[in-house]
C-alpha cells in the first residue's frame, strides 16, 4: 500500500502553513521529513494520517493494506500519549478493543507487540512507573499491535536523551529491516533521518515546500558500520546546508513571536 | 587519586555552602493535627470545668458527648439523622446523576456547550434555597422540595465540575484513540470517562457540602425531622448542648463522606 500527499496546502487561519507539498510513501519504504522549527512537519504527518483536514490536496491511498492489518495508518506520538491509568499491557491492548477480535486473539498480538518490543516483563507495570524509553516502547508496541501498513511516527525520539535515543533507534532499524512495513519519519534530527530513511523530504520554512527530496544511497543495516559513517555525516551535511539559513531565520521568528 | 578541586593548603579556610532549599514543601505530619484537635478540645474542656466559660454559651465537650449520647438512647438522634441522610441521599444522587448527564454532553457537544454554560452561568450563582418556597409551591410540602433544593444544588456544582474534567482530557490521548479508529463511545469510556474522573471525585467532595449545607438550611426553613430543624429547635430552647451536639453529628456526617471519597480516590486514582 502506498501513502500519497497529493498537492496538499494548510493553512491555521491566515497562516499559511503547508504549500503543494506532493510525495508518494510506496509500500515497505521509509521516508523522512525535515525542515527547519514551524515548517508544518507535524501539521502534514496530521493530515497524512487522517487527523486533519487540509485545506486543499489531500492524503490517498493506493493499493490494498496487508490483510491482518488492523490500523494501516498507524502514529507513533512524540509525547507517547499512553493512558496513564491503564498498564503497559492494557495500553497496547487499547487500539484492539474496539476490533472483532476475541480475546484470545487479542492477547496473541498483544504478547507478539510486546515481546517485540522487549516489555514482556513489564506488562502490568504503568506508565508513570516507566523512564520515557521505555513509555515510547510501549508507544512502539501499541503501534504494532495493530500491525500497521506505514507507521506515522511524530518526533518520536525527540522527547528523550540521546543514549535511550540510540538505543531506540537500534529497534526502529530493527522492526523495520524485513520492509514489511513503511513509515514516515518528521525529524528535527538528520542524524535519525539518514539512520532511518530511504528518502528524506527536505521542507522549506512556512509555508512549507518541497526543497529537495534526498535519497539515503545505502541500505539501513550498512549505515550502523563505521565505513558508512562518513557517508552519512557528508548527507547530513549536504541536508544541514539546505535548511542552515531558514533554520537561523525560523529561530529568529519564533523569538519574536 | 584526589581530585586536584579538594585540595586546599594548611592556610586556606574553607566554609560549608549554606543550604537554601528548605520549605515550600506542601508536606504535614501524621498526626500533627490530631494532636492539635485534642489539645483544642482539652483546653475547652479544661475551662468548662474550671467555670471559666457559661455553659449557656459554650457548654464543654463532655455535656456535647452527653447530649449525643441522650439523644441516640431516646431514639431521636436516628429519627433526626435518618431524615437528614434520606434527603441528602436523595438528592445528592439526582443532582449528581443530572449533573454528570449534563456536564458531559457540555464537555463532548458544542451545541449543548452554547446551550448549557449560557444557562449554568445564569442559574449557578442563585443561592438554592431562595428556591425553597418556590419548590414548595411547585411540589408540595413533603420531602419532594427540600431533596429538590439539593439536587439543584448538587446539580450545577456537578454539571460543572465534569465539564471542566471533560475539557482537561488531555487532546493528546483522544488523537491517540481517534489515530486508531475508537468509535466515539468508546474514547468516551475509555479515555474521557477516566481522564475526567479527578476532575469529578474533586467535584464529589465540594457537592457533598453544598448538600449538607442545603439540608440544613432547607430543614431550618420547613422540617420537623432532620439535623437542620433539631438544631434550630435547639436553639430556640437555648439548649445549646444539644445544638453543638447536632453540629459534631454534622461535622462527624461531613468527615465521614470526605474519608468515603478518599478512600474512592486511592480507589478508582490508584495510576496518579
Amino acid at each position: 500500500m502506498d501513502l500519497i500527499a497529493n498537492h496538499i496546502s494548510h493553512h491555521f487561519g491566515d497562516l499559511a502553513v503547508l504549500d503543494d507539498v506532493s510525495f508518494t510513501v510506496s509500500s515497505g519504504e521509509v521516508v523522512a521529513i525535515v525542515g527547519p522549527s514551524g515548517c508544518g512537519k507535524s501539521t502534514l504527518l496530521s493530515i497524512l494520517g487522517g487527523l486533519l483536514q487540509p485545506s486543499s490536496g489531500a492524503p490517498e491511498l493506493r493499493g490494498a493494506p496487508p490483510a491482518d492489518s488492523l490500523n494501516p495508518l498507524t502514529f507513533v506520538f512524540q509525547d507517547f500519549a499512553l493512558l496513564p491509568w491503564a498498564n503497559v499491557e492494557e495500553n497496547v491492548e487499547f487500539p484492539l478493543l474496539h476490533t472483532r477480535l476475541s480475546a484470545a486473539q487479542r492477547r496473541a498480538l498483544v504478547e507478539d507487540a510486546l515481546r517485540r518490543t522487549g516489555l514482556t516483563d513489564f506488562r502490568k507495570t504503568y506508565p508513570k512507573q516507566l523512564s520515557g524509553g521505555m513509555r515510547q516502547r510501549v508507544g512502539i508496541s501499541r503501534a504494532l499491535a495493530v500491525k500497521p501498513a506505514i507507521l506515522l511516527m511524530d518526533e518520536p525520539l525527540s522527547a528523550l536523551d540521546s543514549q535511550t535515543r540510540e538505543l531506540l533507534m537500534e529497534d526502529f532499524v530493527r522492526l523495520l529491516a524485513d520492509g514489511g512495513m513503511g513509515a514516515v519519519y518528521v525529524t528535527h534530527n538528520l542524524e535519525e533521518a539518514a539512520r532511518l530513511a530511504d528518502r528524506i523530504v527536505v521542507l522549506s520554512r512556512r509555508p512549507g515546500r518541497i526543497r529537495e527530496v534526498v535519497a539515503v544511497p545505502m541500505t539501513r543495516a550498512k549505515r550502523g558500520e563505521i565505513a558508512a559513517r562518513e557517508q552519512l555525516l557528508a548527507l547530513q551535511n549536504q541536508i544541514w546546508s539546505l535548511i542552515r539559513n531558514e533554520a537561523i531565520d525560523a529561530e529568529r521568528e519564533v523569538q519574536h513571536a | 587519586m584526589l581530585d586536584r578541586a579538594t585540595e586546599t593548603s594548611a592556610n586556606e579556610t574553607t566554609r560549608r555552602v549554606r543550604f537554601r532549599g528548605a520549605g515550600f514543601v506542601p508536606a504535614s505530619s501524621r498526626f500533627g493535627g490530631w494532636i492539635a484537635l485534642a489539645l483544642v478540645i482539652a483546653i475547652w474542656q479544661a475551662a468548662g470545668s474550671a467555670r471559666l466559660v457559661n455553659p449557656l454559651f459554650l457548654p464543654a465537650p463532655l455535656a456535647i458527648v452527653r447530649a449525643i449520647y441522650e439523644l441516640a438512647m431516646s431514639g431521636a438522634l436516628w429519627q433526626h439523622l435518618s431524615a437528614s441522610l434520606l434527603r441528602i441521599g436523595v438528592g445528592w444522587l439526582l443532582g449528581t446523576a443530572a449533573g454528570i448527564v449534563v456536564g458531559f454532553a457540555i464537555g463532548l457537544s458544542r451545541l449543548a456547550r452554547s446551550v448549557g454554560i449560557t444557562f449554568i452561568s445564569a442559574l449557578f450563582p442563585i443561592p438554592k434555597i431562595a428556591l425553597l418556597p418556590l419548590l414548595i409551591l411547585w411540589l408540595g410540602i413533603g420531602e419532594e422540595p427540600k431533596i429538590a433544593t439539593i439536587a439543584l444544588g448538587v446539580f450545577f456544582s456537578t454539571a460543572i465540575s465534569v465539564y471542566s474534567g471533560v475539557d482537561a482530557v488531555p487532546r493528546n490521548l483522544i488523537r491517540m484513540a481517534q489515530s486508531f479508529n475508537v468509535p466515539f463511545a468508546t474514547i468516551v469510556r475509555k479515555v474521557v470517562w477516566p481522564g475526567a474522573l479527578p476532575a469529578i471525585l474533586a467535584g464529589f467532595r465540594i457537592t457533598a457540602s453544598v448538600a449538607l449545607l442545603l439540608v440544613v438550611s432547607a430543614e431550618m426553613i420547613g422540617a420537623q425531622y432532620g439535623i437542620g430543624a433539631f438544631v434550630l429547635q435547639a436553639g430556640n430552647l437555648m439548649q445549646t448542648d444539644q445544638l453543638l451536639a447536632g453540629v459534631v453529628i454534622l461535622s462527624v456526617f461531613g468527615l465521614v463522606v470526605g474519608k468515603v471519597i478518599g478512600w474512592l480516590e486511592i480507589k478508582l486514582l490508584h495510576w496518579r
